[in-house]
């Protein structure tokens, strides 16, 4: 695509959207390290939460080539208030289940976003893209493995996996939160097709799971305009905890 | 010619490496290549993987186009540190650039890349099969690189580096690690 035909402001804004969900997903999975239900487990989440805060790391690094701004800035140097992630990630790590139920929202959500990504107009994207998915294929199974295993797993899971699955619902579809100019993005070929209809493939996508299990689907976004807008005291907290170093020591590398 | 240019290419000469303006050899850029091993993966290299993708040795400088094994592999900037160094006898400016254009995949690796894989005690990956569920490909056993069973089940999907999986042989009862299929 000619950069002069670009939607540079769209084409930011979904960087920036996209970089923050990863970004912040990974942070809340390494909050499992070295405390996850089993060894197994905990070299799980740590591995992807490395693979999540790997993917921030590339989606950082187009948002700063398409804005001449230095990646870690984009990470690191922002008030909470800056953020673009969704409000589904936004309730800190809670127990197991509602880790599961948030990993099993989101992949799912995160992996039709890909879907419609994959092949766009713009090759940076489109090819980091073709590369993430061949990723996000084992998130999806190492989630949708856990929401089985928990659902069928006896009082105690099932109920607590629900509970999760109630606090999340009202939050779950902010991952599909209308970008500002986002129908730019269409427009130009980046996106294949609007927000709200990714919403709907994503409902038709986890339908047959949540149907198996029979567990509740969620409903459509309280407030989905603000979906990736203010951010709660969870996320304020998990702020001061990835940035201690960077403040601790401005500018240092490691 | 500085004085020590001068050292530096009585330096080349005698080493039989080509100064710089002397034409560089694609070939044996990428005989150099076979010789950096993978930082996570030791008894592989560079080329065993399939990490690279394009050489071209240009008038002034060698540009290197590398596929990165995963998007957040934590070893790329030690990759790149190993390629310059090993490349450095050739007399010119290396330029290192990580690429997604084409994806990487475990698809890439030689066969020598899986016999040494092998060898070493990691199961080398089955070809991926991008239309089958990814839980029906992890439930195929792999074979046992200790004792060559295949009476092994799949412990953990995730294992100590990205691009590595763990497993248990059930015959001769001992763990080990595959290269994920991805």
């Amino acid at each position: 695509m000619n950069v002069a035909t670009l939607p540079t402001v769209a084409l930011g804004e979904l960087l920036r959207s996209m970089a923050d969900d990863e970004f912040v997903i990974g942070f809340s999975d390494s909050e499992w390290t070295g405390i996850a239900p089993t060894l197994e487990e905990d070299v799980a989440m740590s591995s992807l939460a490395q693979d999540e805060l790997g993917h921030a790391a590339a989606l950082y690094g187009l948002l700063g080539d398409l804005t001449g701004t230095d990646p870690d800035v984009l990470a690191y140097d922002r008030e909470p208030e800056a953020y673009r992630h969704c409000r589904l990630l936004d309730h800190g790590r809670g127990d197991w289940a509602m880790t599961i139920a948030r990993r099993f929202l989101y992949d799912s959500a995160d992996g039709v976003r890909l879907d419609a990504l994959a092949g766009g107009g713009w090759a940076p994207l489109a090819d980091l893209v073709g590369k993430l998915i061949r990723e996000e294929r084992y998130h999806r199974m190492h989630a949708t493995v856990w929401l089985d295993r928990l659902a069928r797993g006896g009082d105690v899971a099932r109920s607590r996996l629900i509970e999760a699955l109630t606090t999340l619902a009202p939050d779950a579809a902010t991952v599909f939160t209308p970008l500002p100019e986002a129908l730019a993005l269409v427009d130009a070929g980046v996106l294949s097709v609007p927000m709200e209809e990714l919403e709907q493939r994503w409902r038709a996508a986890i339908g047959p799971t949540f149907s198996t299990l029979d567990l509740p689907m969620p409903p459509p976004a309280r407030d989905q305009a603000r979906g990736r807008l203010d951010h709660g005291e969870a996320f304020r907290w998990l702020w001061t905890e990835f940035n201690t170093v960077r403040r601790a020591e401005p500018g240092v590398t490691w | 010619m500085s004085e020590e240019s001068t050292y530096t290419a009585i330096a080349m000469a005698r080493s039989g490496v080509p100064a710089t303006g002397e034409a560089v050899d694609a070939a044996a850029v990428w005989a150099a290549l076979a010789e950096v091993p993978d930082p996570e993966i030791p008894v592989v290299s560079v080329v065993e993987l399939g990490m690279i993708d394009d050489v071209d040795v240009g008038p002034d400088a060698i540009h290197l186009t590398l596929l990165p094994t995963f998007v957040g592999c934590p070893a790329l900037e030690v990759i790149r540190t190993s390629v310059e160094r090993r490349l450095q006898d050739f007399g010119r400016p290396v330029d290192v650039r990580f690429d997604f254009r084409v994806p990487w995949t475990s698809d890439r690796i030689t066969p020598d890349g899986r016999t040494k894989l092998l060898a070493s005690g990691f199961a080398p990956p089955g070809p991926v099969r991008a239309d089958e569920p990814l839980l029906v490909q992890l439930g195929t056993p792999v074979p046992c690189p200790n004792c060559g069973s295949r009476r092994t089940v799949l412990e953990n999907a995730f294992g100590p580096t990205q691009c590595r999986a763990i497993h248990h042989c059930t015959a001769c009862r001992q763990p080990f690690e595959s290269f994920k299929s991805i």
